[in-house]
């Protein structure tokens, strides 16, 4: 299913903070969004997942637009994973996971044995299946975020959205997410800090003060100049000489 | 395997916990309508029950039947009612609005209770054709509505925009009350006689005294109601677990979901306060209660706190009848009384379970 953009906006008191996005996903391509604090991407994220409607411009998922859809539609094919998530109340990790199922469970229909498969394989999948007892404020940073995504997945999307899953984890953790994220059969679309990172995905779009000033490949979308424009910082972009894959290597800041 | 013949079992525990639930709540209230100043054994009142309902035709004291039937029985009834619905309406409070302080009386509704009664007793509003249940029951409506009002101008939707809607919700709460405070402060030191005062004050705690039938028929159909909202959005409270965007992401439709909800619960909240004053506590410490002995998942802890709370409440009652002998104490000093030490108690055991 195909999740796009059209000629959105956002405005908070005068100030653009979404000007104008055109995006259209590929079904189960890995897309990026990079782009200096405060460029954009949160709140993009937030409209791709129908938490706020765009002052202009509409979000069409497949063959309609999302605000004709309801929210538990929408859920059934978009599933986001936020920055961080806080609880207060103590719940176990299955639980946590459980709550995935939401969008497929009425008042009158209660937990199947189906709906317990799917969590379990969501768990698996996500590779905390031994913690599943676990108190969820009992977890490290790495293991909450694995239990969210693994929430996510429990609801079974045709497109994932992540905000930076990876703020605040050690690199080993940080690795181990991207690597399952990328695993996943499913369209991602990830905000990314790291900008190493985002060389992995298939696209990459650049959010600069609300205008998404490119997307492509990520060879052809992080160049020097690129970097120098948007970030503000003089790098050189290099091949590894081991798999010839492009990293870079940040020197000092305009 | 093991997992789907556990999901197939758990079909019949519902039924057990109902059966269960509504024998612990029916010997609540025979002990509610037993124990009192005089003492009065269970066969007599189930043979003044077995008269009413079904004409059974006992001979029993006219004394007795008359203590039974229009002084306790309606009104251990009526505080079951109370207790459950303040209960209830501070669990979906607390998951709404992801705050564990929040409680019924957020709403200003109380304020707003107490602003209705004292126009009517003190202040002589509706000149004699207005009750005080029924300026007490304006009176937390107004206030609810203002409240609304306000939280919605400040919130995400409004014209400030800058705050959360849930901090919006109390912070709106928070000065709803204190206006709502001001005015009954107000209008008792203009013209309130010191009797007056008095009786104000302790309305204001709460009390079960002047209950009949009439209240009765209100208060079951209101708790009934707000029971049966509470377990049909018991998901969606759920899905709030991790916060109101996590909850849209999950399908939930948040806005018209917290609005019918809060808007139930504050109607409930206002029909036991318009009837018993504002009795605290109950709302804010038993789903704290029950989410330690039951859990955090509504399909389990919306029941528990209104039976807890219906439980609790009869409990309370019947100790602030006894407790001094010739003496009714205000209901809300008992539920705060036995009910802090009893809550530390169990925060103290459930920090030492984790």
């Amino acid at each position: 299913m195909k999740l796009s953009a059209r000629n959105i906006s956002w405005q908070v008191n005068g100030r653009q903070l979404l000007d104008n996005i055109r995006l259209e996903t590929v079904p189960g391509e890995n897309l990026g969004l990079i782009g200096p604090n405060g460029s954009g991407k949160t709140t993009l994220l937030r409209i791709l997942a129908g938490l706020q409607k765009p002052h202009t411009g509409d979000v069409w998922l497949g063959d309609q637009s999302m605000y004709r859809m309801r929210q538990r539609h929408i859920a059934r094919s978009i599933a986001l994973v936020e920055q961080q998530a806080m609880a207060s109340d103590r719940i176990s990790v299955h639980q946590a996971v459980s709550l995935g199922r939401t969008p497929y469970l009425s008042p009158m229909r209660g937990w199947s044995p189906q709906d317990e498969a799917i969590v379990s394989r969501a768990l698996y999948d996500v590779g905390i299946e031994p913690l599943k007892t676990r108190p969820w404020h009992t977890l490290s940073g790495g293991e909450g975020q694995r239990v969210q995504i693994a929430r996510a997945l429990a609801q079974q999307p045709d497109i994932l959205l992540l905000d930076e899953p990876t703020n605040h984890l050690d690199i080993r953790h940080q690795l181990s997410i991207l690597g399952l994220v990328r695993a996943l059969p499913i369209t991602v679309v990830i905000a990314l800090h790291d900008l190493n990172q985002a060389m992995d995905c298939d696209r990459v779009g650049v959010l600069e003060d609300g205008r998404l000033v490119d997307i492509g490949p990520p060879e052809e979308v992080l160049t020097p100049h690129r970097l120098r424009r948007t970030f503000g910082v003089h790098a050189d972009v290099l091949a590894n000489a081991q798999d010839q894959r492009h990293y870079m290597r940040f020197r000092q800041a305009v | 395997m093991s997992m789907a013949i556990t999901a197939h079992s758990r079909w019949s525990l519902p039924w057990r916990w109902c059966l269960l639930a509504t024998v612990l709540l029916a010997m609540t209230l025979m002990a509610g309508t037993a124990i009192g100043e005089t003492m009065i054994p269970v066969e007599t009142i189930l043979k003044v029950m077995a008269n009413h309902f079904w004409d059974a035709g006992y001979p029993v004291d006219r004394i007795d039947a008359g203590i039974i039937w229009n002084y306790r029985f309606s009104r251990s009834i009526v505080a079951a009612c109370v207790g459950a619905g303040l209960a209830l309406s501070g669990v979906v409070l607390q998951a709404l609005l992801r705050n564990p302080l929040a409680d019924p009386f957020l709403m200003g509704i109380s304020a707003g209770a107490s602003t209705g009664a004292v126009s009517v007793t003190v202040a002589g509003l509706g000149a004699g054709a207005l009750t005080l249940s029924g300026g007490a029951f304006g009176g937390a409506m107004l206030a609810f509505a203002m409240v609304v009002v306000l939280a919605h101008l400040a919130g995400p939707g409004g014209r400030g925009g800058a705050l959360q809607a849930s901090g919006a919700i109390i912070l709106a709460g928070i000065a709803g009350a204190q206006l709502f405070n001001a005015l009954t402060a107000f209008i008792i030191a203009r013209s309130a006689s010191a009797e007056q005062a008095r009786g104000i004050m302790f309305w204001l705690l709460g009390s079960l005294s002047g209950v009949r039938w009439d209240d009765v028929r209100l208060a079951i159909p209101a708790v009934l109601a707000g029971l049966a909202i509470c377990l049909w959005y018991r998901r969606a409270l759920d899905a709030f677990t991790f916060g109101t965007d996590s909850a849209a992401s999950m399908g939930i439709a948040v806005r018209p979901v917290r609005g019918i909800l809060i808007a139930t619960m504050a109607l409930v909240t206002a029909v036991m306060v318009s009837m018993v004053g504002a009795i605290g506590f109950v709302g804010l410490v038993i789903p704290h209660a029950m989410r330690f002995l039951v859990g955090s998942r509504h399909t389990r802890l919306v029941p528990a706190c209104a039976l807890a709370g219906a439980i609790f409440m009869i409990g309370s009652d019947v100790v602030s009848r006894t407790l001094i002998a010739g003496q009714v104490l205000p209901i809300g000093v008992i539920t705060s009384l036995i009910g802090a030490p009893a809550f530390a108690l169990i925060l103290i055991r459930g920090a030492r379970l984790t």
